[in-house]
């Protein structure tokens, strides 16, 4: 792909807060139109901050100390307001209720609120809220109150608010964590949907299984360092890697690993996925 | 199971208003030295049955006997001499200034003198790795922390029982491995342990008995392997089981295997056993 399909470029990006030093160091990072990339690694390791670069709420919001660039949709992130920003890249945090504008009373308000503050006309807002619910499978829902939505649900208005205005780019921050199963399942599908019709998604996330359905391309981040960097499919298959930065590879993989090892099992490539597991021990265990 | 019974829950009900009832009818019997888990959809009953344990919640019909007390007639500070319950959001745990004073709140309560408090707090506190943030104001520590707090001011009461409300949500797999040993430590003192997660590899590591509760109702109630391996009733309750699970499951369904593992170590093992060609 030709520099034009590039949408997100972090040039020797490096960032501080105010009150601590070296949140990223160093980042170098291209993101293609499209493309779908996962951000991996431990706790503090810099994923939410990397995401929060990519809108600008790093650092117009929090402030602290910046070295190199980020240019997202062509506009420099230091150049440009996150009012303008936000048209080009939407950002879903992991907590629905810190999207959420608490003042709209149903969820159709509530995902037409940033185009309505923005002074789009009332049948522009109209038509996409429709769009950008049933994006998200949330159509006729529009009368509630969104506080009167389960965890999955409302994680979902939260990406529909986003959708709403859109951006060239959603970047869902560990947009799952705080959900149980069925609100994760609703919001991974919700999600995949995306991707099926071509939005370039970023998205930072601990539930690696599920990564392995989403991403193209994988970053792992550590100490705020890009530390990995490759292919789904090479980058969750690392396990040792992965191990070195407490971070746990697919149990298929792991699994793999563990027969290679200690077995002498003889593969090209070690499974991420179930089904690609099933494929390869299906051989494996034939009698 | 050889220990003595701690809590009985006997035909539980509850209601947080007259129209949501929480709990329907919940019977279990937990015994000394046991590891389990409470799984299940938010709004299924976990959170309502776990807070029954130490009296936070009394039951609106049945009863709950902790070590033979009944809960609606025993004190709460009674009870949570023998229940500890760590909450899952810490903001809701945390109400002093200093990491020390929050350490030492619990059992400064129980009456014990200074010089045991002392002793407690500083146990405790190592045990979780945080000993070198006595002074701290709590709200300076990172989440992490954060929740590592809660726990120690739980230890420092040195409880028989520990209910643990969803430790690992929003946490990576490093948090999720200290939780698991703390877990395992504990249990080895012959401390019980009740783990409240959504996440079935934490269960399948940390858990030898698993309670699915679905509406308010137990859906399952025995050994964690059988309970993760029936698949069929996992998919009702739209839980996933962990991946080495499924693929045993796969793979038993293809080869008329009978693979029952859980997690990689035991899956390497029982592969190896049935015979792999390499």
């Amino acid at each position: 792909m030709g520099e034009d399909s590039v949408v997100i470029r972090f040039e020797n990006f490096s960032y501080s807060y105010p009150d601590t030093p070296n949140v990223l160091v160093d980042i170098n990072l291209k993101v293609e139109k499209g493309e779908a990339l996962g951000i991996i690694g431990p706790n503090g390791a810099g994923k939410s901050t990397l995401c929060k670069a990519m809108n600008g709420l790093v650092p117009h919001f929090y402030g602290g100390y910046i070295n190199g660039r980020v240019i997202v949709a062509g506009m420099d992130t230091l150049e440009h307001t996150v009012a303008e920003l936000s048209t080009k890249v939407g950002l879903v945090f992991q907590e629905p209720e810190n999207q959420l504008s608490g003042l709209a009373l149903t969820v159709e308000e509530e995902v037409g609120f940033g185009l309505a503050m923005l002074g789009y006309p009332r049948e522009e807002i109209k038509d996409r809220v429709r769009e950008a619910l049933e994006k998200v499978g949330l159509s006729g829902l529009e009368e509630r109150s969104p506080f009167e939505l389960s965890g999955g649900q409302q994680q979902r208005l939260a990406i529909a608010t986003v959708l709403a205005m859109k951006p060239e780019i959603i970047v869902l921050d560990e947009p799952v964590s705080l959900l149980d199963p069925i609100g994760k399942r609703e919001v991974f599908e919700a999600v995949k949907e995306l991707k099926k019709t071509g939005s370039t998604l970023v998205i930072a996330e601990h539930e690696i299984e599920e990564l392995a359905y989403i991403a193209d391309r994988v970053i792992a981040l550590n100490e705020g360092r890009i530390v990995m960097e490759g292919e789904v499919d090479q980058v969750l298959a690392d396990v040792e890697g992965l191990r070195k930065i407490t971070v746990e590879a697919p149990s298929v993989a792991q699994l793999t690993h563990i027969l290679r090892e200690r077995a002498g099992l003889e593969v090209n490539h070690y499974p991420i996925r179930l089904e690609e597991a099933v494929k390869l021990y299906e051989e494996v265990l034939r009698k | 199971m050889s220990g003595e019974p701690l809590i009985r829950v006997e035909d539980v009900w509850f209601s947080y208003d007259n129209e949501v009832t929480a709990l329907r009818g919940v019977s279990l019997t937990i015994t000394k030295g046991e590891r389990i888990a409470l799984i299940g959809q938010n709004g299924g009953g976990k959170t309502t049955l776990a807070k029954h344990l130490n009296g936070l919640l009394k039951p609106t019909k049945g009863r709950v006997l902790v070590k033979g007390m009944d809960t609606r007639t025993t004190p709460t500070h009674e009870l949570v001499r023998y229940v500890g319950y760590v909450f899952q959001n810490p903001a809701h745990q945390i109400f002093t200034s200093r990491v020390y004073d929050e350490v030492a709140y619990g059992p400064k309560n129980l009456g014990l003198s200074e010089e045991e408090v002392d002793k407690r707090v500083r146990r405790a506190l190592e045990m979780v790795g945080l000993q070198d943030y006595v002074e701290w104001h709590p709200y300076d520590l990172n989440f992490g922390q954060m929740k590592l707090l809660t726990i120690a001011s739980i230890l420092s009461m040195d409880p028989e029982i520990y209910v643990l409300d969803e430790p690992t949500s929003g946490q990576d797999h490093r948090w999720r491995n200290l939780v698991a040993e703390l877990i395992m430590k504990l249990n080895q003192q012959g401390k019980t342990i009740i783990v409240i997660t959504h996440d079935m590899k934490f269960v399948a590591r940390t858990s030898e008995r698993t309670i699915l509760l679905a509406n308010g109702k137990i859906l399952a109630d025995g050994p964690t392997r059988e309970v993760l391996n029936n698949i069929e009733l996992l998919r009702e309750a739209a839980i996933k089981p962990p991946q080495i699970t499924q693929l045993c499951h796969e793979l038993n369904n293809r080869l008329g295997t009978s693979f029952q593992s859980m997690l990689e170590e035991e899956a390497a093992e029982e592969f190896i056993k049935h015979g792999i060609n390499v």
